[in-house]
């Protein structure tokens, strides 16, 4: 493989198992590629018990079970089992749709640490029409559920223009299902969130509000449940430290079986990611062109190279760098230094147009449909 | 929130205590998250099994390194424990 054993790597300590794209949900901000509906092939069961075992050998210790949905995996159980066998701590990121009590219970014997729902919006309307499928009352079941059975749970919402204005009822619906963290995601604008941008990105104001709402709260809720907010880096003007540094820490494995660096890098060009049905976990880490083309400072270019606060943020995202400037090896636009930056605001301005307009864009829903034709 | 000197102290049922051979220390993991801990933490936290107070870890601790005079520094660590969810009083 190209690329040279850099003995300095770090191993991987987050594996993401991406163990399908299929979702019974459409939420047009999914974190999948928008041409997913092209990777139809799945990894088999012993292909995934073998990357866990790879990647645990090397030092993942944390395990998201991911998607799509995962558990549309009918060999869910038997992964979670085998993970925790290998010592890691297994986090399952769902949508709560189609897991029944019988499974909750299935699931913790098997080893499962914890369960992450998703919940798209605090009333029934806003969550289905996200969702694009009827699921907000069994969403709530299911916190419920999870709870009964001991597991910690983390409730996570999507915030975006349709919802932002729910916050303080996002708020007391968490602490109301008893989640002992709720994570306030600000979307990330990739993938499907990128496509539909227009009409999600909320403008400055609605940010600010809603950020001091959730503030407030962290503070009424402390020792009790904790609250993550995932900043809206279109409103900072530095860059996110994206993925602790690329290829230091994290690992992700996409359904079928190629190995990224972080769960967005499927969109950027000529990376020529690795597939775990050729190498070995320990291959891909320390030797892949792909793990190895934005690992240190040295790939840098100006305004990046010379500034004193690479070590802090890396340059930020090399998606978001690709996506707004086209260029995958500039500084992220996001960054005030940035040649770019000015597309930023181009963003905001577009999306606050549109939310004037009279005949606002409708959303695009992620769905085989729609992703036959973005791709 | 503070500790309770006369209840016995038990490790967070919602938290994982464990050693990590790769990195050579325990860690302590929970959802989508872990610290690593430095020995002295560790030592601590595996004696918070719910059937030990303050008093009843700090003595065991003097005893196990054949020392004395660990109680600031051990209720203090204990505090921090609390304040971040990691060990439970009833």
């Amino acid at each position: 493989m190209a690329g040279s054993n850099k003995i300095s790597n770090t191993p991987p300590r987050w594996l993401l198992a991406e163990l399908t794209y299929a979702c019974p949900l459409q939420c047009p901000y999914c974190a999948n590629p928008v041409d997913y509906a092209k990777y139809q092939t799945e990894l088999s069961t012993e292909d995934w018990k073998r990357v866990l075992t790879q990647a645990r050998k090397m030092g993942a210790v944390q395990l998201g079970f991911s998607g799509g949905e995962p558990l549309t995996r009918k060999d869910l159980p038997e992964l979670v089992k085998h993970a925790r066998d290998l010592g890691y701590y297994s986090n399952l990121i769902t949508s709560g749709y189609g897991l029944t009590e019988e499974k909750i219970i299935q699931l913790k014997e098997a080893g499962l640490d914890h369960i992450q729902v998703s919940i798209q919006a605090s009333t029934q309307e806003l969550n289905d029409h996200i969702a694009g499928t009827t699921s907000f009352q069994h969403k709530k079941e299911v916190a419920h559920l999870v709870k009964k059975h001991g597991y910690p749970m983390v409730l996570c919402v999507v915030i975006h223009r349709e919802n932002i204005h729910q916050m303080a009822q996002i708020l007391e619906m968490a602490e109301e299902l008893g989640a002992d963290y709720l994570e306030l995601a600000n979307t990330q604008y990739y993938g499907w969130a990128h496509a539909n941008r227009d009409l999600l990105l909320p403008t400055k104001e609605q940010f600010e509000q809603a950020e001091q709402i959730a503030q407030a709260y962290k503070e009424k809720v402390a020792g009790k449940m904790k609250i993550y907010y995932v900043v809206p880096d279109f409103y900072e003007d530095r860059p996110k430290a994206c993925m602790n540094g690329w290829g230091t820490t994290f690992l992700t494995i996409a359904p079928d079986g190629v190995a990224l660096p972080c769960h967005s890098a499927r969109e950027l060009p000529g990376l020529d990611c690795p597939n775990i049905k050729d190498y070995s976990i320990e291959e891909i880490w320390n030797e892949s062109k792909a793990f190895n083309l934005f690992r240190g400072l040295e790939w840098m270019k100006e305004p990046c190279r010379s500034c004193d606060e690479k070590e802090k943020d890396f340059g930020g995202c090399r998606c978001q760098a690709y996506l707004l400037t086209g260029d995958m090896y500039n500084a992220d636009p996001v960054c005030s230094k940035s040649p770019d930056h000015a597309v930023i605001q181009q963003a905001i301005d577009s999306a606050a147009k549109n939310a004037l307009a009279a005949d606002e864009k409708p959303l695009i829903f992620r769905n085989s449909k729609n992703s036959r034709l973005l791709s | 929130m503070t500790v309770n000197p006369d209840k016995p102290i038990k490790f967070s049922s919602l938290h994982r205590l464990q050693w990590e051979e790769a990195q050579q220390k325990y860690i302590i993991l929970y959802p989508e998250g872990m610290v690593e801990l430095n020995q002295s933490s560790a030592e601590i936290l595996k004696l918070c099994d719910g059937s030990r107070n303050l008093a009843q870890i700090v003595s065991e601790l003097e005893l196990k390194f054949a020392t004395s005079g660990l109680t600031n520094d051990i209720s203090a660590f204990l505090e921090v424990a609390l304040k971040n969810g990691w060990i439970q009083q009833n």
